[in-house]
């Protein structure tokens, strides 16, 4: 078996784990609506404020959503104990690591930004702000995948390990986020937001190369 | 000369030299100390526009410095054990953890005292403010991983994964904000320029910056040699040590 196929059999074990859990795929959505809904509780009615806040409001939402999910990542691996066969197999450890980053992404996140792109109607958020922030998540949330594993890695078997992931990966977030709410809120204005966009890309870029070795490297320091 | 170094990466030799070290580090430090604070605080002349209260840059820009170091050492002694499998890695990157973040509390803290009465507010969502905000967001993070974590060989590699990771994001983390916002005044003392500042009120910064440092070493040597008695607390020389009435 060459390592590519080892690489597809990964993700095509991701699919069938998390198709047996789909109750578990939908908390994280259910949990992004609450929290975007949360807020004009908070601020009131006025509809100027509430779209003005809604754009930040949906990354912010984004990002915890993501958050709650990461553990997931390795946790039933760690559990079964299919997470040491994964470690101990022959084949490149930061190339299956990228494997579960992605099948993460595809069934945590790519949900999240749809439901995301759906909830703008209840921000009055416009046509060219919606674009933006379509296209803001879908550079920008791939990070949240590939240095949100590292952070799984870092966490899968300890005792209350969600809240402890979300203490250290929150702040290696905030790059994401200042430039994904920067690019809407400009977008907003009429401004341009290409370089918001790089930075994303940018960030998504770095984060492909660097994080699957750091995830390796965690889940080493973790098993071995 | 590198088989010479190579003994104090032996935790037992570097236990030795930490402890033979300290006193000195901690009486070098403290003559500093005295004499800095005496040049800062009575010496020195009060800044035309900030009058007295300038004087707290003489804790504030040490231990703002020192956060940043301390993240540096932390970070370069995570890549040793992992690279390396170097134990004192271990040792001297979970030693220097809490030192590191009480530097930053310390800095944030001297930071919003100096703020309130220049800037008129406790804190502003300033670039620098934040950056260092976000700093001890990371420490925290690696102090809350190092407790979660039992076994403390495995927390400390664990630990060190996070602490590379943060290295790595430290730069971003800062640009980014920088990029969204700016407020606070440059840097006072580059490398690349000469410093903006009196030489009357420099002198006693570099004195008080030398006496942070030093203290900062003898500290992190310290809670080295605590962890260290406590990684090899099963070995045979850590029993002669206390058998033989430490400390």
């Amino acid at each position: 078996m060459s390592a590519f196929s080892a690489a597809r059999a990964v993700l095509l074990r991701e699919f069938l784990r998390l198709g047996r859990k789909r109750g578990q795929l939908v908390q994280p959505l259910l949990f992004f609506l609450l929290v975007a809904v949360l807020f004009p509780f908070a601020v009131g009615t006025d509809a100027t404020l509430i779209n003005r806040l809604g754009p930040a409001v949906v990354w912010v939402a984004v990002l915890l959503a993501t958050t709650l999910s990461l553990d997931e990542i390795f946790r039933s691996d760690f559990d079964d104990g299919s997470l040491e066969q994964l470690v101990l197999s022959v084949y490149p450890l930061p190339l299956l690591v990228a494997m579960k980053s992605l099948a993460h992404w595809l069934t945590s996140i790519a949900p999240l930004i749809l439901l995301a792109l759906a909830t703008t109607w209840l921000f009055d958020i416009d046509q060219t702000q919606r674009e933006n922030l379509a296209a803001s998540l879908l550079l920008g949330t791939p990070v949240f995948s590939l240095v949100g594993a590292v952070g799984s890695a870092l966490t899968v078997g300890l005792r209350g390990s969600a809240m402890l992931l979300a203490l250290i990966m929150l702040p290696l977030y905030i790059p994401v986020l200042i430039f994904g709410a920067a690019a809407v809120a400009n977008a907003g204005l009429g401004l341009p937001t290409n370089a918001e966009h790089y930075f994303l890309a940018g960030l998504a870029l770095m984060s492909l190369t660097l994080a699957p070795f750091a995830t390796a490297a965690a889940l080493r320091a973790r098993l071995g | 000369m590198f088989t010479h170094w190579h003994k104090y990466a032996s935790l037992m030799h570097f236990h030795t030299l930490a402890r033979r070290l300290t006193p000195w580090l901690y009486g070098v430090s403290g003559v500093l100390f005295i004499a800095g604070l005496i040049s800062g605080l009575v010496l020195a002349p009060p800044d035309y526009q900030q009058g007295e209260s300038f004087r707290i840059i003489y804790v504030h820009v040490p231990s703002a410095w020192l956060s940043m170091f301390a993240y540096v050492v932390m970070a370069g002694a995570a890549a040793a054990s992992l690279i390396w499998r170097v134990k004192l890695g271990d040792v001297l990157a979970r030693a220097t953890a809490p030192v590191g973040a009480s530097f930053t509390a310390l800095a944030l803290i001297t930071g919003s005292l100096w703020g309130k009465p220049m800037w008129g507010t406790w804190w502003v969502w300033d670039a620098r403010l934040t950056s260092e905000l976000l700093l001890l967001f990371l420490y925290l993070g690696y102090l809350a991983l190092q407790s979660a974590i039992e076994d403390r060989r495995a927390a400390a590699r664990a630990g060190a994964v996070l602490a590379v990771v943060g290295v790595v994001n430290i730069p971003i983390i800062h640009y980014s904000v920088e990029w969204w916002s700016t407020l606070h005044q440059g840097a006072t003392l580059t490398k690349f320029a000469a410093p903006s500042i009196a030489t009357s009120m420099l002198i006693p910064l570099l004195i008080m910056t030398a006496a942070f440092q030093l203290f900062f070493f003898a500290t992190v040597l310290v809670r080295a040699r605590c962890e260290i008695l406590e990684f090899d607390r099963h070995t045979q020389w850590v029993r002669n040590l206390v058998s033989a009435g430490y400390p």
